[in-house]
């Protein structure tokens, strides 16, 4: 039998060479007349080992990396086809400590099959949960989600059976089910990794959905910067379709669920899921006031069920183990797991899925294995562009909502930021002001013209000029900006800043509160 | 800095009929605008000026409203661009790991600010808030590939990879 050797498909792994690796390895094979099986895999979210390539080996999957093209020959040498010892050899990867010790509920498949083969999907509890929901009627499928605690994982945090029971319990003539793939918070890949790595558990999550509350069809809008998952997505689409998990007769339960993905335009606010809609619709991505809610007049004005791709990704397991299962992990009213994406100057970046209650030092220290540059990590950015700048004093605080929150910071998409001491918050904070100018949709005047204004009183206060005026002015900005807008691209712009100011005020020129 | 500044020309006979052939086949679509607009501009690298009366009378919108929303979304293309349109990720993870050095480094090199386009035509240098590929930052990207662990010496590689390519 060929021996089975695995280089991932995704794009991160891409990034740094996988393709060139992938060839390099069949052509050794070749010519060493050894008989192998190349399969591309989804990435184990090890990414400072990408290309990471493992060798399926009679005990396990053994892992080797990160491997360049130039190894390859080496590696052939060293026997790694049946796991010979390299310097670059990491054992078994299931053994790896930085994946040992996750709880992979949401990811348990990604890295580890083939994506677009159902085989693989099937056979590692695939379609379980779509199995399940053709017994239950909607009431039932919207319980198990209401029960599992599951909270929606696109930044807002509300209960995603609430939000299906709404859709559930409004008449439509039509309804939807629309996921939001835009991921544009910076420092988060979860999304991206799943569709690209596990695409049929988002196609399941969203099929589930749509029989819970009579839609039948869905769209995913995916971001225009992910051309490798546009074109997974499309084929897992043909394929689940030709299978029969999609379309008129979904899995034979005589009821309909189409699916069909656009691409955004590279707009951030095309996240915010009305501004999200109307693109969707062929409009500008200008946000709509609320109410009325999406739930009850979404796309095309029809009941729409919008959640984040982690959110979706999640229901098939629910529905296949169990609300209680999901339920069970976490603190407080922060139930399940949370796909973490560490990002920054870490030694070991990458996806680390961990239920709620873990903090930040264990994230950064135990799995990002410090900082990249070897010097102290000063500050961390979690939840995305709109997140406050953690400093260490507060990295011991557990990674739960409600914990979060109340510390005036938020967990959002899951992504966490890791700055060194070199990091100027000063310019992070003017940084943040000018994303939030560059990105508004202009519906605001706080936003529109208050975030431009932000900048440059920024720069004033770097520039050393009537720094406490201008102190003041910031203070005023923040306030207006945080009270006067419409969504929170505008009201969230402010926490970067003043969590800059707070806890980092002598890169501003403001004397510590303990002075040197 | 010094900029090409690129005249549109005049649109060929296969770029007329590419226009149409995208709104033919994406009009009948749901919010069938931003297909059309990701049609043209896989197929032509831009959306002229010239598209806008075809989507607008297929769409039954205003000239207005078309343009309205080409202008709104950073990815669509009003102008040519060059050859290549290379995005440097201008986001956290990416300055954390040294993006900044990164940015300067491409405008020099390239001897452009943002959106600006070599005097041979060979690149456009776009700004772009992540990629998605925050675990491998700084991030990169060159027509459609994303590249990851970016410096300035592969960057050197990279746009000399480019040049290269439009000599042969
Ligand atoms: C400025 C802004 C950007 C957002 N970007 C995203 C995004 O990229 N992906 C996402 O899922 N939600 C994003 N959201 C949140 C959505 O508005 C919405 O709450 C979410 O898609 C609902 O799904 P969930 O309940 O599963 O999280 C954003 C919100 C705002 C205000
Ligand atoms: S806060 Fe900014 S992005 Fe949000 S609706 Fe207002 S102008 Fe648009
Ligand atoms: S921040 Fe640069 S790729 Fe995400």
């Amino acid at each position: 039998m060929s021996i089975r050797i695995f280089v991932p498909i995704d794009s991160g792994a891409l990034s740094v060479g996988a393709n060139e690796v992938a060839k390099a390895i069949a052509a050794e094979a070749a010519k060493r007349g050894i008989d192998i099986e190349l399969v591309r895999n989804g990435s184990r979210g090890l990414y400072w080992l990408e290309p990471l390539v493992e060798v399926d080996a009679h005990a396990g999957r053994l892992a080797y990396g990160p491997v360049t093209v130039e190894d390859v020959p080496a590696l052939f040498d060293a026997g790694f086809v049946d796991g010979g010892m390299h310097r670059l050899g990491h054992g078994l990867t299931e053994h790896i400590p930085f994946l040992a010790g996750q709880e992979r509920l949401t990811f348990q498949r990604v890295g580890i099959t083939a994506p677009l083969s159902l085989d693989d999907y099937l056979a590692h509890g695939g379609f379980a949960g779509l199995t399940q929901a053709i017994t239950l009627d909607g009431a039932a499928i919207v319980k198990a989600v209401t029960d599992s605690g599951l909270r929606g994982r696109g930044g807002a945090a509300f209960p995603t059976g609430i939000k299906w029971n709404t859709v559930l319990n409004t008449a439509g003539s039509q309804k939807y089910v629309v996921c939001n793939a835009d991921e544009g918070d910076s420092g988060t890949f979860s999304d991206r990794m799943l569709m690209e790595g596990d695409p049929f558990c988002l196609i399941e999550g969203m099929a589930i959905a749509g029989l819970a509350v009579g839609a039948t069809q869905g769209y995913i809008y995916l971001r225009s910067e992910y051309p490798h998952a546009f074109k997974t997505l499309k084929a897992a689409i043909e394929l689940a379709r030709a299978a029969g998990w999609l379309g008129a007769d979904v899995a034979g339960s005589g009821r309909a669920f189409e699916l069909e993905v656009r691409l955004g335009a590279g707009a951030y606010i095309c996240g915010e899921e009305t501004a999200m809609l109307e693109s969707l619709e062929g409009k500008r991505g200008i946000v709509r006031f609320k109410p009325p809610l999406p739930a009850i007049q979404g796309l095309f004005g029809k009941p729409t069920v919008i959640n984040n791709v982690m959110s979706f990704a999640a229901v098939p397991l629910i529905l296949a183990k169990g609300a209680a299962f999901y339920r069970d992990y976490g603190m407080g009213r922060s139930h399940g797991t949370l796909p973490f994406q560490l990002a920054g100057n870490l030694r070991h970046p990458g996806l680390v899925e961990k239920a709620f209650g873990i903090t930040l030092r264990e994230l950064l220290l135990d799995y990002g294995g410090g900082s990249a540059s070897g010097r102290p990590i000063r500050a961390v950015q979690v939840g995305g562009p709109l997140g406050a700048f953690v400093p260490e004093s507060q990295f011991d605080v557990p990674l739960d909502y409600e914990t979060y929150a109340a510390m005036g910071a938020m967990i959002g998409h899951g992504g966490i930021v890791a700055f060194d001491d070199t990091a100027d918050m000063a310019r992070l904070a003017r940084y943040a002001m000018e994303f939030c100018a560059t990105e508004s949709c202009g519906k605001c005047t706080p936003c529109r013209i208050g975030s431009t204004r932000g900048v440059e009183v920024i720069d004033r206060i770097i520039a050393g000029e009537a720094r406490e005026a201008n102190l003041d002015l910031l203070d005023s900005l923040c306030d207006t900006l945080l009270h006067g807008s419409l969504c929170a691209l505008g009201g969230m712009a402010p926490y970067p800043v003043k969590s800059a100011l707070k806890h980092f005020p002598e890169d501003f020129g403001v004397e510590p509160v303990t002075a040197e | 800095m010094p900029q090409a500044t690129v005249t549109p020309p005049p649109l060929s006979d296969a770029q007329h009929a590419a226009i149409r052939q995208a709104v033919e086949s994406h009009q009948s679509l749901p919010g069938a605008l931003l297909p059309i607009l990701h049609a043209i501009q896989d197929a032509l690298g831009w959306v002229p000026a010239e598209a806008v009366p075809v989507i607008a009378g297929a769409l039954n919108l205003s000239r207005a409203e078309v343009h309205g929303v080409i202008s709104f979304y950073h990815h669509f293309h009003t102008a040519p661009t060059g050859r290549t349109v290379v995005q440097v990720c201008r986001a956290e993870s990416c300055q954390a790991k040294g993006g900044e050095l990164l940015e300067a480094h491409a405008k020099t090199l390239l001897g452009v600010d943002w959106h600006g386009t070599t005097a041979d035509g060979t690149v456009t240098l776009e700004p772009v808030y992540c990629l998605g590929n925050c675990a491998c930052s700084p991030a990169i990207q060159v027509g459609d590939e994303i590249l990851g662990r970016m410096s300035c010496a592969r960057f050197d590689a990279v746009i000399a990879g480019l040049r290269e390519e439009v000599a042969a």
